[in-house]
């Protein structure tokens, strides 16, 4: 897998930590593996909404990538409940259904970005850096799928 | 079934595939289906609700199944392991996904329904109203078949049929 600088939290040097949804097992096999290369840490998964908003409450991570089409509570809903919670969340929908309408219905209800499935590490990695902003820095270190 | 519905679908798959398997891939046979579908390996099924309805199947024979998964996953997989499954239903949920993305785009809403695993040993017959193109992508893991059965909704087919004698 491509190499990536690590991102770190600027506030004290330690990976960013991600929350990662998606209702199939594979998919978040897949982000993970991802984020690793990022030089990320995955501190919670969620394979519902429902889940996603207890597991954020319990981890406070500093991103979360959450699916669209799940069980239960689908994942622009729960972006929503989140945010209308912690405004600060950083929140990038992560679907593989990604028309006009669904992008703009998930930006307006808190998502800060979308990115396409099958996810692009390369793309990815840029998003991640932009929600970031300020709150990430990129250190000369390469990520942990270096 | 138009060829507008199809190709959106044929074309999600070569990009879904191409990049999983980081080779390209081929169409091979495409047919239609009379009979009831006939499961061949690990199939996930997703449903479409909305201005179409109807369902895509992805199949694969076990072997593929495997050697797919293990592509995608990065590592060497057993046949007995869930992630097997799991992918088979990803990649059809990134296909449609992809798929419907675009026919969205065109003005056609939809539901895609989560995919599940297709257990049973045969399918619902097709009909005249939702005859079934089975379309086998040629891989360098092994075939691919995708068995797409669409009909435009009852209600869009009047809109069309109004617009059309404006």
């Amino acid at each position: 897998m491509e190499q990536f600088a690590s991102l770190k939290r600027t506030k004290d040097g330690q990976p960013v930590r991600y929350l990662v949804v998606d209702d199939s097992v594979f998919a978040r096999k897949n982000l993970a593996r991802i984020v690793e290369t990022f030089g990320g840490q995955v501190a919670g998964e969620a394979g519902d909404g429902m889940t996603a908003i207890t597991e954020y409450e319990r981890i406070n991570p500093d991103i979360v990538l959450m699916d669209i089409t799940m069980p239960q509570m689908e994942g622009i809903e729960a972006a929503e409940k989140i945010v209308g919670q912690h405004p600060e969340a950083r929140i990038v929908m992560v679907s593989s259904v990604g028309y006009q309408e669904n992008i703009v219905a998930a930006l307006q209800r808190g998502a800060r970005h979308f990115v396409q499935k099958p996810v692009k590490p390369e793309v990815l990695y840029e998003v991640i850096k932009y929600v970031l902003g300020e709150d990430g820095v990129v250190s000369n270190a390469a990520g942990a799928g270096a | 079934m138009k060829m507008e519905l199809i190709q959106p679908f044929i074309n999600a798959a070569d990009a879904v595939l191409a990049q999983g398997l980081q080779s390209p891939m081929s169409i091979g046979n495409l047919s239609m289906e009379q009979e009831a579908y006939r499961r061949k390996g690990v199939a996930a099924l997703v449903l479409l609700t909305g201005d179409i309805e109807g369902r895509i199947v992805f199949d694969l024979d076990p072997e593929t199944a495997v050697r797919v998964a293990s592509c995608f996953a990065g590592a060497e997989l057993p046949e007995s392991d869930e992630l097997v499954r799991e992918t088979v239903c990803e990649l059809a949920n990134q296909v449609t996904g992809n798929a419907i993305s675009v026919l969205n785009d065109q003005g056609f809403h939809f539901r895609v329904h989560p995919p599940v695993l297709h257990i049973s040993e045969h399918g619902p017959q097709s009909t005249e109203d939702t005859e079934a193109l089975v379309i086998c992508f040629e891989t360098a893991r092994g075939s691919v078949f995708m068995n797409i059965a669409l009909r435009y909704n009852a209600c869009r087919s009047d809109e069309l049929a109004t617009a059309a004698g404006r």
